[in-house]
């Protein structure tokens, strides 16, 4: 079976064959793999497709194998969050986008590796180790859906989900080389997922090519009364893939390209600007002088959040608990054995951001900071209609290398965080390669303007061929 | 700067267990993010809004229905720990 198939190509093969022949050729695939994509393989999935060859869909996913990151609450699967903390546990709810994903028709084939309850941006501090990037197998996949990016690109399912609070759905695609989109914030409903912070994050799709992401969106999307955040934006995302980008405005904002950038990756993203140009797209500098403050607001506005949303894991109800001779004691026991070092550090710095007296030099600066960057974004998608970047200053850094510096390592989120404090749209789609190592191109666009930001990914994909190079380690 | 007590205290707050060695680890690495932070104080914001969140929808009501729950079988069925229908903790204090 062609491990990388696309939906349109899954579902030929299934009307040729069957849906369980399509899941067990993919579970197949699994079965050999080496790169730690996969927590859990779903056990029910063959007789989840066979349900559907012996009953018939009508859904626009009918038999269509797909992975989900494992913050994504899946019934009868456990949910870790690639933590101790959540050893065992099997949620007895599906989240509104497993929901809408079943009701298409769509098969589970299992849930995937993360940074430890999403933050990061390695999948290396997860519980069930590292997840290696099938491009090279010593380097890191990105994070934190690191997982579901590296399960695509290793042809281990045609699509998945993950989830994108600073740039985890679009780090992981630019480091596997694959399609990665955040949605506008409040385009998917969040009912479900497990809650990192809150404010930032959004589900969002990983794809082989854009068609894929555009499918998956018109299925996940919609208003659902279990989010108060989410909003019913009617968005057709589907109709937005037209191959033509004449009289599209594009800004370049110098931020992007600050200090640090790897010269094979601005290269790459200039050449994708170019190809633009030469479709019929102009090109202006714009400049957004708050950039640079983003990082930090970032981080302290989702540490703080953390700290607040992961008061919830205290061995009480589920997951790990630790002996303790009262309940302070098992509570506190239970945290520092049930979490990872990288989120104990988090949660202190939010704690601190919070605790009184320091609340409004770092918690409410942040929060003020973000009205800035949003301001920047607003002004700047004013006078065009899309924003090019690299999605990472960086090619696939190595397994280890950056671990160590807690710094070091939030510094590689520069150019992908400032989206989120915006909760505008973004797409990472492959545009080119350095020192054989996939590089990604960041489309930004204005609230719920998905179809423009989808219409120029789906015409660079269509002129040009990098979405179809595969790694060679897996090949 | 942040104090070894500080990180002690924190964690209380966090209800995180740090032992001697981790407080001082803790103390580095927190420190060098928190100077980082300093930055923002770079940029004035006198007069700048906070954004809590970007969507821009304010009081979200719904009609106040019953509805089904979740089973308290299903609701203990995540936890060894349990009595009575109830779950089972050490006692408080």
């Amino acid at each position: 079976m062609a491990k990388w198939m696309s939906v349109a190509q899954v579902k030929d093969k299934i009307k040729e064959s069957s849906a369980e022949e399509v899941t067990a050729g993919y579970l197949e695939v699994i079965e050999k793999s080496k790169i730690n994509g996969y927590i859990t393989v779903s056990d029910k999935a063959l007789e989840q497709a066979k349900k559907i060859d012996v009953e018939g869909h009508e859904g626009p996913l009918a038999g269509v194998p797909i992975a989900i990151k494992d913050n994504i609450s899946v019934v009868g699967l456990p949910n870790s969050c690639g933590s101790k903390i959540l050893e065992g546990y099997v949620p007895p709810f599906n989240a509104h986008v497993i929901e809408k994903l079943l009701d298409a028709g769509a098969v589970i084939l299992g849930k995937t590796n993360l940074d430890e309850f999403a933050m990061g941006s390695s999948t290396e501090t997860s519980y069930y180790g590292p997840t290696a990037n099938p491009w090279d197998l010593e380097r890191v996949p990105g994070g934190s859906s690191g997982g579901s990016a590296a399960v695509v690109a290793a042809g281990e399912a045609p699509f998945a989900l993950g989830s994108d609070t600073g740039g985890s759905v679009r780090c992981p695609a630019a480091f596997c080389g694959v399609v990665g989109l955040k949605p506008t914030y409040g385009a998917v409903s969040r009912y479900g997922v497990v809650a990192y912070a809150n404010s930032l994050e959004q589900v969002g799709p990983l794809a082989n090519n854009v068609e894929d992401i555009a499918i998956l969106m018109d299925v996940i999307a919609g208003y659902d009364r279990r989010d108060s955040t989410s909003i019913d934006s009617k968005t057709e995302y589907q109709k937005a893939l037209v191959d033509d980008v004449k009289g599209l405005k594009i800004g370049v904002p110098k931020e992007f390209f600050g200090e640090g950038i790897h010269p094979g990756v601005e290269k790459a993203v200039w050449n994708a600007i170019h190809k633009f140009e030469s479709l019929g797209a102009t090109r202006q500098e714009v400049s957004m002088p708050n950039i640079n403050y983003a990082l930090a607001s970032y981080y302290i506005i989702a540490m703080s959040e953390a700290s607040s949303n992961l008061a919830r894991f205290d061995g009480t109800r589920y997951g790990f608990r630790a002996n303790g001779e009262n309940w302070h004691a098992m509570v506190s026991k239970t945290r520092a054995e049930g979490f990872g070092t990288e989120v104990k550090r988090r949660i202190l710095l939010g704690t601190y951001a919070l605790s009184a007296g320091y609340h409004d030099k770092y918690y409410l600066k942040a929060l003020k900071v973000r009205t800035l960057v949003k301001q920047d974004f607003d002004k700047a998608l004013s006078t065009v209609d899309l924003l090019m970047a690299p999605t990472m200053p960086n090619p696939a850094f190595r397994i280890g290398e950056k671990i160590e510096d807690p710094l070091t390592l939030y510094l590689s989120d520069v150019n992908t965080c400032p989206i989120n404090l915006a909760g505008v749209p973004s797409v990472s789609v492959p545009c080119g390669f350095t020192d054989g190592l996939p590089v990604g191109l960041q489309i930004m666009g204005k609230p719920f303007d998905e179809p423009t930001v989808l219409r120029a990914a789906y015409t660079f994909e269509k002129n040009t061929d990098y979405h179809t190079k595969r790694p060679p380690e897996v090949a | 700067m942040i104090t070894k007590e500080d990180v002690e205290h924190i964690g209380w707050l966090a209800r995180i267990d740090i032992n001697e060695q981790e407080t001082v680890e803790y103390m580095e690495k927190l420190n060098s993010v928190l100077e980082y932070f300093g930055q923002l104080d770079e940029l004035p914001t006198e007069d700048v809004a906070p954004t809590y969140h970007v969507a821009e929808i304010h009081n979200v009501f719904r009609e106040d229905v019953v509805e089904e729950c979740l089973s308290q079988e299903t609701v203990l069925a995540n936890t060894e720990h349990k009595q009575d229908g109830t779950f089972r903790v050490p006692k408080i204090g």
